[in-house]
């Protein structure tokens, strides 16, 4: 399906770890990651809280250092912000004062590109996600979605070949993450980039992703790399699959072995 | 602190529409006229208190000398203000864009504020004169302290996510500081004018009242020494609706530069 062959690694963790040190003690947030993503490939980080999910998601970036490994994206070795990707926070991160469609065309400004292209297609990613008619709203006359609409059209404006995207959904409810995975999905279909997506939600993982990554409790390390291998494009009614559930109960008993997920009865 | 935000909400339907009630003004009407028939019942002397017919009557007839006197006032407030607005904010960047300078700096501007501007006056005016010069500084040492503090507030605001965005977008310090810092500080920075237009007044009249020929403060201390409490009380009238105008000005002007967050404060209140 893809043109790239399956063995160029597109972002490439090695032995990555990371601590944090204060004045009384230091804490190991990760520890020995290894991740080789292929370009194209969605995948899914899943994790206990505190497992270190934002601090990898961080270390992609080039937003702190790592104390050991390195990440390599594209075959560049990430050393300082990487200005190259797209990054979608959990809060939505608008800027207050400026208008949808200015919010997205920040990254325009800021890299200097082509005013007209750029308002062109902030317009097209905006339509895309359902926000046409909303362009000259104030992020305070939008809604959770709407306003994380927005910041993900911003995150895309650049065509960034990598997408990180740490729990954008968190904060949404139900019916509005479906929609917004879905949506995600189809701009993904069409752009065939790379997203590493974190999320807390199992099935969010499963049914959005090629691969999931399960992390084990701090300190942070890859428990299991999951092949998702469902058919595409992903349709909500593959959620009540035998399939799909067998994927959920997998990861479940994961964490259930890590002792992340406790049930009554158990010794 | 304006009166829009202390008026009530709106009635819920019906033909008020956009209209307030002005609960406000009926209380200040109510208490004129019980004051005015109060002074008349018991024939209080003028120079005790005036009754609020004799302050109209004496602002009507001193009209010219107040707005002269109000114009050097005003004067003053002006440059003081300006002059507290072009330090502060500098520096406010610089406090908040270098922990060094922050140490070095903020400890001081926040202790020299047990020290009595009142009681510098003397000492400036023995430096500086009887002109302008003194009551400027007092006036801009007044406004200076909230418009620092409330600026510093303001540009350490940007969230670590908001940075995080910036550094990912390729920002450079600068666009950082045009595009994220600045308009991000800009609501703390109007508060603190806000606030800094009151005390200006203030500073002004104090350091007219150690020394001056001319100002709103002279005009009420040579008014007190004649024994004219209604050219006293039309000065203090006339004094607070400059300050009010002042205040309302800045409000102006916060609607003008920042017509989002005007819009989503009054959505705050309801
Ligand atoms: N700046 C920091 N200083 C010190 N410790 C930190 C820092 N950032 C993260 N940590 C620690 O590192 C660990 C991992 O944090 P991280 O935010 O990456 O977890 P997470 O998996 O994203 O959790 P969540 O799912 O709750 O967001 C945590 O135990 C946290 O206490
Ligand atoms: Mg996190």
């Amino acid at each position: 399906m893809l043109d790239v062959p399956s063995h160029s690694h597109f972002l490439s963790i090695k032995r990555v770890s990371k601590n944090f040190t204060s004045r009384s003690d230091t804490v190991r947030a990760l520890s020995d990651i290894d991740l080789d993503i292929r370009a194209g490939e969605f995948v899914s980080i899943v994790g206990p809280s505190g497992c270190g999910k934002s601090t990898l998601m961080m270390l992609v970036a080039g937003l702190t250092k790592a104390s050991g490994g390195e990440i390599l994206v594209d075959g560049r070795r990430i050393e300082k912000p990487n200005s190259d990707i797209g990054i979608v926070f959990q809060r939505d991160v608008l800027l207050d004062w400026r208008t949808a469609i200015q919010n997205v065309l920040l990254q325009a400004e800021i890299r200097k590109l082509d005013v007209t292209a750029a308002t062109e297609r902030a317009r097209h990613l905006l339509k895309m996600v359902g926000l046409d008619g909303f362009e000259k709203s104030y992020p305070h006359e939008l809604s959770g979605g709407m306003r994380q609409r927005v910041s993900i059209c911003r995150a895309l404006l650049h065509k960034p070949p990598l997408l990180v995207m740490d729990e954008p959904f968190g904060a949404l409810d139900a019916l509005t993450r479906d929609q917004l995975q879905l949506d995600l999905l189809r701009i993904w279909s069409e752009t065939r980039m790379t997203v590493v997506f974190i999320t807390h939600s199992i099935t969010e993982a499963v049914f959005l992703s090629d691969r999931i990554v399960v992390m084990s409790p701090r300190p942070g390390r890859i428990e299991r790399l999951i092949d998702i291998d469902m058919p595409r494009p992903r349709r909500l009614a593959m959620r009540e699959t035998k399939q799909f559930a067998a994927y959920t109960q997998e990861i479940t008993e994961i964490f259930m072995k890590l002792g992340v997920l406790r049930e009554e009865g158990d010794a | 602190m304006t009166s829009a935000d202390l008026s009530p909400p709106a009635p819920p339907v019906g033909g008020w529409g956009e209209w307030r009630i002005p609960y406000a003004l009926i209380t200040l009407v109510v208490f004129v006229v019980a004051w005015e028939t109060i002074a008349r019942i018991i024939n209080l002397p003028m120079y005790l208190l005036p009754k609020p017919t004799d302050i109209v009557a004496s602002l009507y007839e001193n009209w010219a000398l107040l707005v002269v006197n109000g114009g050097v006032t005003l004067t003053e407030i002006i440059f003081g203000f300006v002059i507290a607005v072009l330090l502060g904010v500098p520096l406010a960047t610089m406090i908040a864009h270098s922990p060094v300078v922050d140490r070095a700096i903020y400890p001081l501007i926040v202790g020299s504020q047990t020290i009595p501007k009142a009681a510098i006056a003397p000492l400036l005016l023995a430096a500086f004169g009887y002109g302008l010069t003194p009551k400027v500084t007092i006036v801009a040492m007044m406004s200076f302290f909230p418009i620092v503090i409330n600026s510093v507030v303001g540009f350490k605001s940007a969230s670590p996510e908001m940075l995080h965005l910036a550094y990912c977008t390729g920002a450079t310090q600068m666009q950082i500081f045009w595009l994220f810092r600045l308009p991000q500080a800009f609501p703390s920075i109007f508060a603190g004018m806000k606030l800094a237009a009151v005390l200006s007044v203030i500073g002004a009249v104090v350091a007219e009242f150690v020394g001056s020929q001319a100002g709103l403060g002279y005009v009420i201390l040579v008014a007190g020494s004649n024994f004219r409490m209604d050219q006293q009380f039309a000065a203090i009238i006339f004094l607070s609706a400059m300050g009010m105008i002042l205040f309302w000005a800045i409000g102006l002007a916060e609607k003008k530069v920042l017509p989002w967050h005007v819009s989503m404060r009054s959505q705050a209140d309801g």
